[in-house]
């Protein structure tokens, strides 16, 4: 008896959070599209989620196309194919891994202390001061971040593929020996303006995905993950798994939809 | 001006309010006292409209609290300061920058009539000089003014404190209760303080309510509160339960 209450209870709480959860994205998406805008925060949002971001997505857009490299070049020459390797890498970076990656990186790096952030203004009553002020904390805190999400995941995931690429240039045509006109040429010739539209879709959308989750677990801190210090130590871990989870369940519906 | 008619809260099952009623007229300060984890707190969150009641209701000027949404919410917090028990000052922002922030916000004044209108309540603060300092550069007391000053800058028809001395030693503890004091001469705002500083609480309030397993057990005014036989009343003031008991009854 007392399992199937627990079961209940847990369900009805998960339900509950979902719940919370769609409702916060609703507000977040109608306080985006109606004015004021608060136009320096966007500005500082963008600086923090894009431009501090781009270390690590030069980094890991670098070394992650001297992989692609590596490996294509290891099974396109078992076939005798290795003139397709700037398809290869060009085609999985732009579809898919640029998009992906970019939105892991994005989401350690910003995601966990967008949620850190709004935890510990919520423990230490700042939205509330906020609110008394008689001032939209949305306005504030999720509004800059949404629009900041939309603008900097695009622009990362252009930088990761072209850096990506890059690298598995040196790996393919500067180490390997495959030819560098081939590598562009072939890439030019099967390289689809569609998959381009296909990896910014998907960026956007894990723009929103990584925000919507990072804002909503450090904004209910207290409520959905326990109070203080381990509260917002809980949400920031939550909102890291439950993002990357969702880019990669999302990543896996939108293929199928652009497929 | 502030009316709470049979006010229920409770949290997971535990009652923490259990039907308040009180009445604050205008310009009076009115201290609420009780044990901790009493609902105090949890009252003042009420007026202000950030925790809707399970039954009962708050009225400022006959408007229901719980009901207020969107601009009307907004106008009332407009007429409202909240003085944090933490202070809740914004962290990434500098003491001149958190007292500003309002005024920058809800006010269409330039940037020096901000400056000056700052300066001016930092300096009846006594935070003169240290504008530039963040909050977690400043000592608690520090924090306190300040977020007293951020409360007053926009002249709040209504206070509200949470605690403004805990976690501060007696001296500036005494000094924040003066400057409350002196806020109110100079402003008349309607207050409620949350506070365990007694006897100094007497001193600056016009009435005081004893809150007590989620009601109002006693309200009056000092004189009448200190001269009050029931035991809970003597045991706050510093008389033993027992003897206190005893003699009541």
């Amino acid at each position: 008896m007392l399992g199937v209450r627990k079961l209940g209870e847990g369900t009805l709480e998960y339900v509950g959070q979902m719940g919370a959860m769609g409702m916060f994205l609703l507000r977040s998406v109608l306080y985006t599209l109606s004015p004021p805008l608060k136009f320096l925060r966007v500005l500082k949002q963008i600086r923090f989620i894009g431009f501090q971001s781009m270390v690590v997505i030069l980094l890991t857009g670098s070394f992650s196309g001297m992989v692609l490299g590596f490996q294509g070049y290891y099974s396109l020459s078992r076939f005798g194919s290795d003139a397709f390797l700037g398809p290869m890498v060009g085609l999985a970076l732009i579809k898919e891994l640029g998009p992906v990656i970019t939105a892991l990186m994005v989401t350690g790096r910003a995601g966990s202390a967008i949620a850190a952030e709004i935890g510990v203004m919520r423990i230490s009553e700042q939205i509330d001061a906020l609110e008394l002020m008689g001032l939209n904390p949305y306005r504030y805190l999720i509004v800059p971040n949404l629009l900041a999400g939309l603008i900097c995941l695009p622009l990362l995931t252009a930088v990761f593929d072209v850096v990506g690429i890059f690298g598995g240039y040196m790996i393919g045509v500067k180490l390997l020996g495959v030819s560098g006109g081939t590598y562009f040429a072939e890439m030019a010739n099967y390289v689809e303006m569609q998959d381009v539209m296909e990896g910014i879709y998907k960026s956007l959308s894990f723009g929103v995905i990584i925000v919507w989750v990072s804002c909503f677990k450090g904004y209910f801190t207290g409520i959905f993950s326990g109070y203080g210090a381990e509260g917002v130590s809980k949400a920031t871990t939550q909102a890291v798994v439950l993002s990357s989870v969702l880019v990669l369940v999302w990543d896996y519906f939108m293929t199928s939809l652009l497929f | 001006m502030i009316k709470i008619t049979d006010l229920h809260k409770s949290f997971d099952g535990n009652r923490v309010l259990r039907g308040i009623s009180l009445e604050i007229k205008k310009g009076e300060v009115i201290a609420l006292i009780g044990r901790s984890g009493g609902g105090k707190s949890v009252l003042l969150k009420h007026v202000s409209g950030l925790m809707k009641p399970d039954r009962g209701s708050v009225f400022i000027d006959g408007k229901d609290v719980a009901t207020l949404k969107g601009r009307g919410l907004m106008a009332l917090r407009d007429r409202l300061g909240f003085l944090f028990q933490g202070g809740a000052l914004f962290d990434s922002m500098t003491v001149y920058e958190n007292v500003a922030f309002p005024l920058e916000e809800k006010t269409n004044w330039d940037h020096e009539r901000i400056r000056e209108r700052v300066l001016l309540e930092l300096e009846r603060v006594g935070l003169s000089g240290a504008e530039e300092k963040y909050p977690s550069q400043i000592s608690g007391g520090m924090v306190k003014r300040a977020a007293l000053a951020r409360a007053l800058v926009m002249d709040p028809e209504i206070m509200l404190f949470d605690e403004p001395t805990t976690g501060l030693d007696p001296i500036i503890g005494h000094a924040i209760l003066n400057l409350i004091h002196s806020c109110h001469r100079r402003f008349s705002f309607t207050g409620i303080i949350v506070t365990h500083e007694i006897p100094k609480i007497f001193e600056i309030v016009d009435r005081v309510a004893l809150i007590h397993e989620g009601v109002v057990l006693i309200e009056g005014t000092p004189e009448e509160f200190i001269s009050s036989t029931e035991p809970m009343v003597k045991a706050f003031l510093g008389e033993p339960m027992e003897e206190a008991g005893g003699e009541s009854g």
